[in-house]
């Protein structure tokens, strides 16, 4: 068939030369019609192909758990005669569902195979680590701040006559409430000692201020003493004059200086 | 030494005859000091070539008051003099007329002259002095010196007092030129209560930190050689111990503290050998004794009452001054050091402190509130023979503390005028009152002699 179509090209290319030719010197006859062409049969249709198969569905629900939680996937296949997950999950019907409870983030591919080709799709489940425990509570300040905290907070001045150095009535309730107090520090913190401050007004002298200070807070002591605290905690200085805490010279201020103070011992 | 004695017998007389004093009467005491046989002496202004002459006011009113500061002279007012003065020996031409010095209105028995000049930056005195009773030039003069300084009014002062102390020493009146006064100063204080120990000169200058501790140290005791310093401080803290220093290089000696809640007024006793204290015993401050580094220590008081304060005659060495509570009010009190011979010097009322022996041991000052609130101190003298007390502050704030100088006739003590206490000098009759101290809270002086 082909080489009829090609002799015939060929000579009607010829005659088409011979004709030009003649054309150009001088007129000639006119040239005899092509040859018909031959005729050709149309080719036979292709069989029919088989369908390629198709993943229409495949999704992790939910998307993203706490570790230990559980995803449920969930697919849908057509066209296919093997459909697989992996991770092993395995093999798999066209259409179903199946919990994955991985521990830590993990992507599903779930590949599905046939006579018309493949397909794959893939999903991740998101594995979100629990959140850290909570950190420990703080821990109470140390004992002994605590108690210097106390004394200062709670402990009440003691306050004398002039001249005097016994507890008068009001300073003996004080002291009671103060003896109970240092009862109470000194059992949860047993190395804790208090210093007593002897303290006298402006009027006398430096000197003898200083020994009727001492006599102060030697009689506070006592006091501390019989009340059952012990005495070998309990530690006295005189300051007499010397730390006034007021130093206006009128009576209100002068009792404001008649005082024993207690302080954290050093 | 001769005119201390004569002054004292002449203040002995006037309180024997005087009975109580009160400050109304105090001129008395007044007319004792400023009369009776004292040498009379003119001082000329002197003048000085050319530069010189910026520093002579300071000269001249250096030289007047330390001359006038004894109290044991005459100083004829300068307004009397003839309006030409000597600068120099050659100004005394033979035939000397001392007479217009001699008769009134001047008549003085000493002249003091000169003038000064710069030499090498430095002020140079020609300082003279002449017993106008002498005959002769030659024969009155007692002092022809060279004096030099720094060139400024410091200088100038400094020369002015070399020359007053030789007038002093060649009339044999104490000088108090070269004595140190110690003293609490709180003007470095960061916490309350806080104080340190310094010293200055007899008229307030020099003034200079002794202790460092940044703690509270007070009352200061010197030994009689001015050679070493005690005082009370919360140095080795939280309980008051007692601490010695030498006083020229501040080194610390060697002293036990016995253990107690209150170690306070230490005390050397007049050969150096011991220090005396009140220490608190079973509750109540008891007068010790032990030697100077703490050992050998015994109890030389035991009452149930406050005792503070001992103070060793200087003179015996075997008695002593103290302050107690044993009869009720703190009052002044002397004993033997064995504790015999126990006797009250004040009546019985108010509160007193702060007892001092003057030199020669015939004196005491302290303080007392006799007739006054309480707390409202003043500063009395007292003739150890009759015991009765001569009052020489009043209407002046509170005064605390008086030492007598080494010359016998000077105190210092403190005073609280307003808020703020300061240190201030006085005679022994309580005129001539000076204020050596200005900055922060000062008090607690002790006026001890200069070590050389």
């Amino acid at each position: 068939m082909r080489m009829n179509t090609r002799t015939l090209s060929a000579a009607v290319f010829a005659a088409t030369l011979f004709i030009a030719a003649a054309g150009c010197k001088k007129k000639v006859a006119a040239a005899p019609p092509p040859p018909p062409a031959p005729k050709v049969e149309a080719p036979p249709p292709p069989p029919p192909k088989p369908q390629a198969p198709r993943i229409d569905t495949f999704v992790a629900e939910p998307a993203a758990v706490q570790r230990g939680q559980a995803s449920t996937l969930r697919w849908s296949v057509a066209n296919a005669t093997n459909m697989t997950i992996d991770q092993g999950v395995g093999a798999v019907q066209a259409n179903g569902t199946r919990q994955v409870n991985p521990n830590n983030s993990t992507t599903y591919t779930l590949t599905a195979s046939g006579a018309g080709g493949m397909d794959t799709r893939s999903v991740t489940v998101t594995v979100n680590a629990p959140p850290p425990p909570p950190p420990p509570k703080p821990q109470p300040p140390k004992v002994t701040i605590s108690s210097s905290e106390i004394l200062s907070r709670e402990a009440q001045e003691i306050y004398f006559d002039y001249d005097m150095s016994d507890l008068r009535a009001d300073a003996v309730r004080a002291a009671t409430a103060n003896a109970d107090l240092l009862k109470r520090i000194f059992a949860q913190d047993s190395r804790f000692t208090v210093l007593i401050e002897g303290n006298c007004d402006e009027r006398g002298s430096a000197e003898y201020n200083l020994g009727l200070g001492d006599r102060r807070a030697t009689s506070l002591k006592d006091f501390y003493v019989m009340q059952g605290l012990p005495a070998d905690r309990i530690k006295t200085i005189s300051y007499g004059k010397e730390k006034p805490v007021c130093t206006d010279a009128n009576e209100a201020c002068y009792q404001k200086n008649r005082h024993d103070h207690m302080a954290p011992g050093q | 030494m001769k005119r201390i004695y004569i002054l004292m017998s002449a203040i002995l007389a006037v309180l024997l005859v005087g009975a109580v004093l009160l400050p109304g009467q105090r001129s008395e005491i007044n007319g004792l000091i400023t009369s009776g046989e004292k040498p009379a002496i003119a001082v000329a202004d002197m003048h000085g070539s050319g530069a010189a002459e910026q520093y002579m006011d300071a000269f001249n009113k250096a030289l007047w008051d330390d001359l006038s500061d004894t109290a044991q002279l005459d100083l004829v007012a300068k307004t009397k003099y003839p309006l030409v003065l000597p600068q120099q020996a050659s100004d005394f031409r033979p035939p000397v007329m001392f007479s217009d010095w001699t008769r009134p209105p001047v008549s003085a028995n000493y002249l003091a002259f000169g003038y000064t000049a710069i030499q090498d930056d430095q002020i140079l005195l020609f300082g003279n002095f002449y017993n106008l009773g002498q005959p002769t030039a030659q024969a009155a003069q007692i002092i022809a010196n060279r004096y030099y300084g720094a060139l400024s009014n410091d200088g100038a002062r400094k020369v002015a007092r070399e020359f007053a102390a030789d007038i002093l020493k060649q009339l044999g009146i104490a000088s108090l030129s070269g004595t140190k006064i110690y003293f609490v100063s709180e003007r470095t204080a960061k916490a309350l209560g806080d104080a340190e120990i310094w010293s200055m000169d007899y008229d307030g200058s020099n003034q200079r930190q002794l202790t460092r501790y940044g703690t509270s140290s007070r009352e200061p005791a010197v030994s009689a050689d001015g050679k070493l310093f005690a005082f009370r401080t919360l140095v080795r803290g939280p309980a008051w111990n007692i601490r010695v220093h030498t006083t020229d290089t501040i080194r610390n000696q060697p002293f036990f503290n016995p253990v107690s809640s209150l170690i306070q007024t230490p005390e050397f006793t007049p050969d150096g050998k011991h220090i005396l204290f009140a220490e608190t015993v079973d509750a109540w401050p008891q007068l010790m004794m032990a030697d100077i580094d703490g050992g050998g220590l015994h109890r030389i008081s035991n009452v149930k009452a406050i005792e503070t304060s001992p103070k060793v005659n200087p003179k015996t060495g075997s008695d002593l001054l103290f302050i107690s509570g044993r009869s009720g009010h703190q009052q002044l009190w002397r004993m033997n050091l064995d504790g015999t011979d126990r006797e009250m010097l004040t009546s019985g009322v108010g509160d007193v402190a702060n007892p001092a022996w003057s030199p020669d041991g015939h004196h005491i000052a302290f303080c007392w509130t006799r007739g006054y609130e309480p707390g409202n101190l003043n500063i009395f003298v007292m003739d150890i023979a009759d015991k009765v007390p001569v009052q020489l502050t009043s209407n002046s704030g509170r005064n605390e503390n008086p030492w007598w100088a080494p010359d016998g006739v000077h105190l210092v003590f403190s005073s609280m005028r307003g808020r703020v206490t300061q240190i201030y000098s006085m005679l022994a009759d309580g005129t001539n009152v000076r204020q050596l101290t200005t900055q922060g809270n000062n008090l607690q002086p002790v006026w001890a002699k200069g070590i050389e």
